[in-house]
């Protein structure tokens, strides 16, 4: 990652050469700085209604309350742990803040979230399924509302910003589907010969 | 009547709500919230004046463009438009990265555009894999993930297919 910045910045330097436009990547390095900070300033605002809202959300219980609603759906995925234990808990909170888009809460969670696991599970420096089941909980994005994508679009003056919610919605649950069945099929795959205890399928 | 447009009522109405029914402190921990993602905004501001542009001048030079024709034709019979590729290859990287490619797709085709929508769709619907994977078995220090970046990296190519279904599906 470290990388990117200095390939692009010299990448963009050859290229304007090639084909001649010094004068536009003078005036972009120029401009596009001044256009970041508007665009900052522009994000802060909905970041910030958006954090406040969700802490009012937080301290009236309203995010537990959808935690332990949401844990009955997770159970079934988590067929290793234990259903009252910390890890378990720790998901759902992690889960739950990220479908409210509490980036700053989801982090802290989904690491206590895995050190739970691995105290539960024992686990030394191989990853568990309950680990990767979790994981790819977290790489796929369950977001209620995509604030960011649509505080971009309402700035460029989108007719409708927040008409792509529903198309947000079944995209992110295509993609953690298809996450789910892989981890399932390539941990079958991988544990073929090692492991034959009863392991429950899940639902799929 | 658009129901999507209800959404972000419907949320906001039900917060505030479950505040007043249970007695919460609503406008001090409004101010507590958005004081912390105050923070997080200005740790965000000097690297996205870093990438945007970085993305910006790679877009002036005509770089993008001349990716973007190369591009056209192969992706012409799949539908996936080649504006949105860029951000399909920074996204699983780098969020702010993936942030200010998005902005340079809004700004040059617009956010009602095709890949506007699609773009719109994708961040929304996609996460920064490598990151979440490094941070989540750092901190247990497991080394053999096993398959933990194929499962997730077969859902972000998932996500970005069917992005340009469900744009096509629900958004024309």
């Amino acid at each position: 990652m470290k990388y990117i910045f200095s390939v692009l910045i010299l990448l963009s330097v050859i290229s304007a050469a090639v084909c001649g436009r010094g004068a536009e990547l003078t005036a972009s390095v120029l401009d596009d700085p001044v256009r970041a900070v508007e665009l900052t300033i522009y994000l802060c605002g909905g970041m910030c209604f958006w954090g406040g809202l969700m802490r009012v959300a937080e301290s009236s219980g309203l995010t537990g309350k959808i935690s332990g609603l949401l844990s009955h759906i997770l159970g079934g995925l988590f067929g290793g742990l234990d259903k009252n234990g910390r890890a378990f808990h720790a998901i759902c909170m992690n889960v739950t803040a990220n479908l409210l888009g509490l980036g700053n809460a989801a982090t802290p969670l989904g690491i206590e979230a895995m050190k739970a696991i691995a105290e539960e599970e024992e686990t030394k420096d191989e990853a568990s399924p309950s680990m990767i089941i979790f994981t790819v909980l977290n790489t796929a994005s369950l977001t209620l509302i995509p604030s960011t994508a649509m505080s971009i679009r309402a700035k460029y003056h989108s007719a409708s910003p927040s008409e792509i919610i529903p198309a947000v919605w079944a995209t992110s649950a295509a993609a953690l589907a298809a996450s789910l069945i892989a981890a399932a099929a390539l941990g079958a795959a991988f544990s073929g010969k090692s492991q034959t205890h009863s392991r429950k399928d899940d639902d799929k | 009547m658009n129901l999507s447009d209800w959404i972000i009522p419907a949320v906001t109405a039900i917060i505030i709500l479950w505040g007043l029914k249970s007695k919460t402190d609503i406008f001090g921990e409004f101010a507590a919230g958005a004081a912390d993602n105050l923070k997080t905004c200005a740790e965000l501001l000097p690297v996205l004046i870093a990438l945007i542009t970085a993305v910006g001048m790679l877009r002036a030079s005509g770089a993008i463009e001349l990716l973007t024709s190369l591009l056209e034709d192969a992706f012409a019979r799949t539908g996936f438009p080649a504006q949105c590729l860029p951000l399909a290859l920074i996204r699983p990287f780098s969020g702010s990265g993936a942030l200010a490619v998005f902005e340079d797709i809004i700004a040059q085709w617009g956010p009602d555009s095709r890949p506007g929508k699609i773009a719109s769709v994708m961040l929304g619907s996609t996460e920064t894999t490598f990151y979440t994977i490094a941070v989540y078995f750092g901190a247990v220090r497991i080394k053999r993930t096993r398959h933990t970046l194929p499962a997730a990296l077969i859902g972000d190519l998932t996500g970005f297919i069917i992005s340009v279904l469900t744009v096509n599906l629900m958004l024309t």
